[in-house]
């Protein structure tokens, strides 16, 4: 048994996240964590940035699942209750870092400062991906479990080989490490020392089936063990941790020491998507246990018990949220605008000759179902 | 694209650029070419490519130290380097994902899977995110790379190693699918597709690694969707590519003397399909065959004889005959020849082009 534990690395808290409480800056209460295993506290203002783009990362997120709900998009992954990893992981990026974000990571993809609309393409239908990936340093929302971990290890050894300073901040779900590509990609990265840092959200559930189908290892963090990769387990409802664990996990990858896996333990706390029925797998008690367990109320506390939050700031910030919700509700209410013309241009570099006669033949039958001016 | 691609020294003559196993050019090589095969022709199309564009890598399972399996990475990885030409785990997925990963940030991987059975676990990574990229971003994300596969068999290879996997990638919008027939051929279009900014699945006939050709490798010649006419003929169209191009000379060359005059054409790009060069032929002459050693049913083939159907209908004197590997799981060493195109079974099948 002392095998295991001289072969455990020692992560920037020296804790492996083996069956470790997760680590903890600010507690349920807002009272400092007792369990804070080396992390950093962030400095005020960075608590209060933190506090606010949950807020508004929330209305957005809330204004979706609304728009859904009328029919404007057509799916939405919300991921209320995991707002401390969106907005905390993507805040603790540098400028020329990458996020690798999946599909139920909107609200990260906003934070990093993807206009809403375009945020939102993928999920309301007009296109696959909405943004230029290169313009915010973010890859498309990625709807292939697991897929795109190798794409960000790839894309950071690739920094490596071309001597850029860049991390690559990869966003998994609990069910997604049962893939064989998460193998892969820790492997990877580990044998490579890419400059990654691999963020787990344990929000309880791949849809249905809750971790304990889905694992026996004793944490999700326990993995990095056997790629040779440090880990941290982190509580993921607490923004302050989860910002001061990848900051940490950015500043190592930066420095040339490789990859560093945590898990943040967290809470889905809508079901799946807007089509899904979570009444058919879980407890009403256990999801109202967790929403009682609000990351933003928590920050809140925090930061009124010092002074950094009093009721006018609060206040401002609530007509901010609304101002934003209003925006993204009446922007998101426009009719879509859509060319059938533009579905053959990307397919390659430049349009097959069959794929130009498919184009024609398609803009041709549009033309001949619309009545024509003088038919009308 | 840097500019050296296209110039005489990139095309394998400079002292240096010689791909060991290879015979070494001397002065007058440029000359009178030597006889080259077709691995070692792709390792010099690999060498020139990595000499001509700095942000070609060349990566897979047993690549650098090795050489590749068949010797076709040879003395790359002492040439150019460990940042430049490396081992990877052995993980087939993990290799697509993270060259897709280096293309998005500027490098033009050119990545090896071992076998063609061997690239199903990278199916997804394949399908899913190299072919659809371009497409998911609206042409914001490019993908210049190349999957080299070995493929197909005649080799004796026990089972997973003689897979002709075509008809998965020809079916897929975004991928480019080519395979050479003849070494020079295959230097170039390698060349070629390591420039391409498209993905590019690369299908090497195993069986034709060791054939030799005596001509000059340079990327000069038909862009890479462009079909060849290896033979030309008036009566019947054979369709060819891979590793069933010689094969279709060969009968050919037999035919000739049954009074059939066939003409052969080398496909090069499965996809695109150059339905141009295929419909032009086949005007002429009135019968065409198409030969690969994939299992018929869903193949290939029956793509190009659906599309000569539409497009040449009225210039058929008979039905567009397929000669294709049969529709089981590729064979043992020991039955493989019962199950792979032979000239003789292209022969009845032109016999049987109602030539009355
Ligand atoms: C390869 C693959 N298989 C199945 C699915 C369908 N699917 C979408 S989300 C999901 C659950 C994933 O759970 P988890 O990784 O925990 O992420 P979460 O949805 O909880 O954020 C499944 C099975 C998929 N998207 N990709
Ligand atoms: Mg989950």
């Amino acid at each position: 048994m002392t095998l295991l534990a001289d072969s455990l690395m020692t992560a920037p808290s020296g804790d492996p996240g083996l069956a470790a409480a997760p680590l903890q800056l600010i507690d349920p209460a807002g009272q400092p964590g007792a369990n804070r295993g080396g992390l950093e506290l962030p400095a005020p203002e960075t608590l209060s940035d933190l506090h606010r783009r949950m807020v508004l990362g929330r209305a957005f997120d809330v204004q979706a699942t609304a728009l859904t709900k009328q029919g404007r998009l057509a799916v939405y992954p919300s991921s209320r209750g995991q707002d401390a990893c969106q907005v905390g992981a993507v805040l603790a990026l540098r400028d020329q870092d990458w996020l690798f974000p999946t599909y139920r990571d909107s609200v990260a993809i906003f934070t990093r400062g993807v206009d809403a609309p375009e945020a939102l393409a993928l999920l309301r239908g007009d296109w696959h991906c909405g943004y230029d990936p290169y313009q915010y340093r973010v890859a498309p929302h990625c709807t292939p479990l697991a897929t795109s971990a190798l794409h960000a290890v790839g894309f950071a050894h690739a920094a490596t080989l071309k001597g850029e300073d860049l991390v690559a901040l990869a966003m998994l779900g609990d069910g997604a490490t049962s893939e064989g590509d998460t193998h892969e990609a820790f492997n990877f990265s580990a044998v490579w020392k890419a400059p990654v840092v691999f963020l787990v959200q344990n929000n309880g559930y791949a849809i249905s089936v809750p971790l304990a189908k889905q694992t026996a290892a004793p944490t999700l963090a326990a993995k990095g063990i056997g790629y040779g990769m440090p880990s941290l387990l982190i509580d993921g409802n607490d923004a302050a941790a989860v910002y001061a664990a990848v900051r940490a996990g950015v500043e190592r990858a930066a420095s040339g020491a490789g990859p560093l896996l945590i898990e943040a333990v967290t809470y889905r706390a809508e079901p799946h998507t807007n089509a899904d029925d979570d009444t058919r797998y879980r407890d009403r008690a256990e999801v109202a246990a967790w929403r009682a367990r609000d990351p933003i109320a928590r920050l809140a506390a925090y930061l009124s018990a010092r002074g950094l939050l009093d009721e006018a700031g609060a206040a401002g910030l609530a007509e901010e949220a609304e101002r934003l919700a209003a925006s993204v509700r009446e922007r998101l209410s426009e009719d879509v605008s859509v060319d059938p013309g533009e579905l053959f241009d990307h397919v390659y570099a430049r349009p097959t000759a069959a794929l130009r006669r498919q184009r024609a033949a398609l803009l041709a039958e549009i033309a001949d179902a619309e009545p024509g001016e003088d038919e009308r | 694209m840097t500019t050296a691609l296209h110039s005489p020294a990139a095309a394998g003559t400079a002292p240096g650029d010689t791909a060991p196993g290879d015979t070494a050019p001397g002065p007058a090589a440029a000359a009178r070419p030597a006889p080259v095969t077709m691995a070692a022709a792709l390792n010099r199309a690999l060498a020139d490519s990595l000499a001509a564009d700095e942000r070609v890598v060349v990566f897979g399972e047993d690549v650098a130290t090795l050489g590749g399996v068949f010797r076709v990475t040879d003395g790359l990885a002492a040439r150019f380097g460990p940042a430049r030409v490396f081992d990877t785990p052995l993980a087939e997925s993990g290799i697509v994902g993270t060259a897709i990963g280096m293309a998005m940030n500027g490098l033009v991987p050119v990545i090896e899977m071992q076998f063609d059975a061997f690239a199903y676990p990278a199916f997804e990574q394949v399908t899913s995110h190299l072919a659809k990229l371009r497409n998911r971003t609206r042409g914001r994300v490019s993908l210049p790379v190349v999957v080299r596969v070995p493929f197909g068999g005649g080799i004796g290879g026990v089972e997973h190693h003689s897979d002709s996997s075509e008809a998965y990638y020809a079916h897929t919008p975004g991928l480019r699918v080519v395979s050479p027939g003849t070494p020079a051929d295959a230097y170039r279009l390698l060349r070629q597709s390591i420039e391409c900014p498209d993905p590019v699945i690369f299908l090497e006939p195993k069986r034709r690694y060791w054939g030799k050709e005596t001509a000059a490798l340079t990327t000069a010649g038909p862009p890479i969707e462009q079909a060849l006419i290896r033979r030309p003929g008036t009566n019947v169209t054979l369709i060819a590519y891979g590793g069933m191009v010689s094969t279709a000379v060969e009968a050919a060359e037999a035919a000739a003397g049954e009074g059939w005059d066939v003409e052969v054409i080398d496909l090069r790009s499965l996809a695109p399909l150059d339905e141009a060069t295929l419909t032009e032929s086949v005007r002429r002459t009135g019968r065409a065959v198409v030969v690969h050693e994939a299992q018929g049913f869903a193949g290939y083939g029956a793509e190009i004889a659906a599309r000569l159907t539409e497009q040449c209908f009225y210039h058929l004197e008979a039905p567009v005959l397929r000669v294709t590997g049969l529709d089981i799981p590729y064979p043992p060493p020991y039955l493989e020849h019962f199950h792979l195109p032979s000239v003789d079974r292209i022969l009845d099948a032109i016999a049987s082009l109602e030539w009355e």
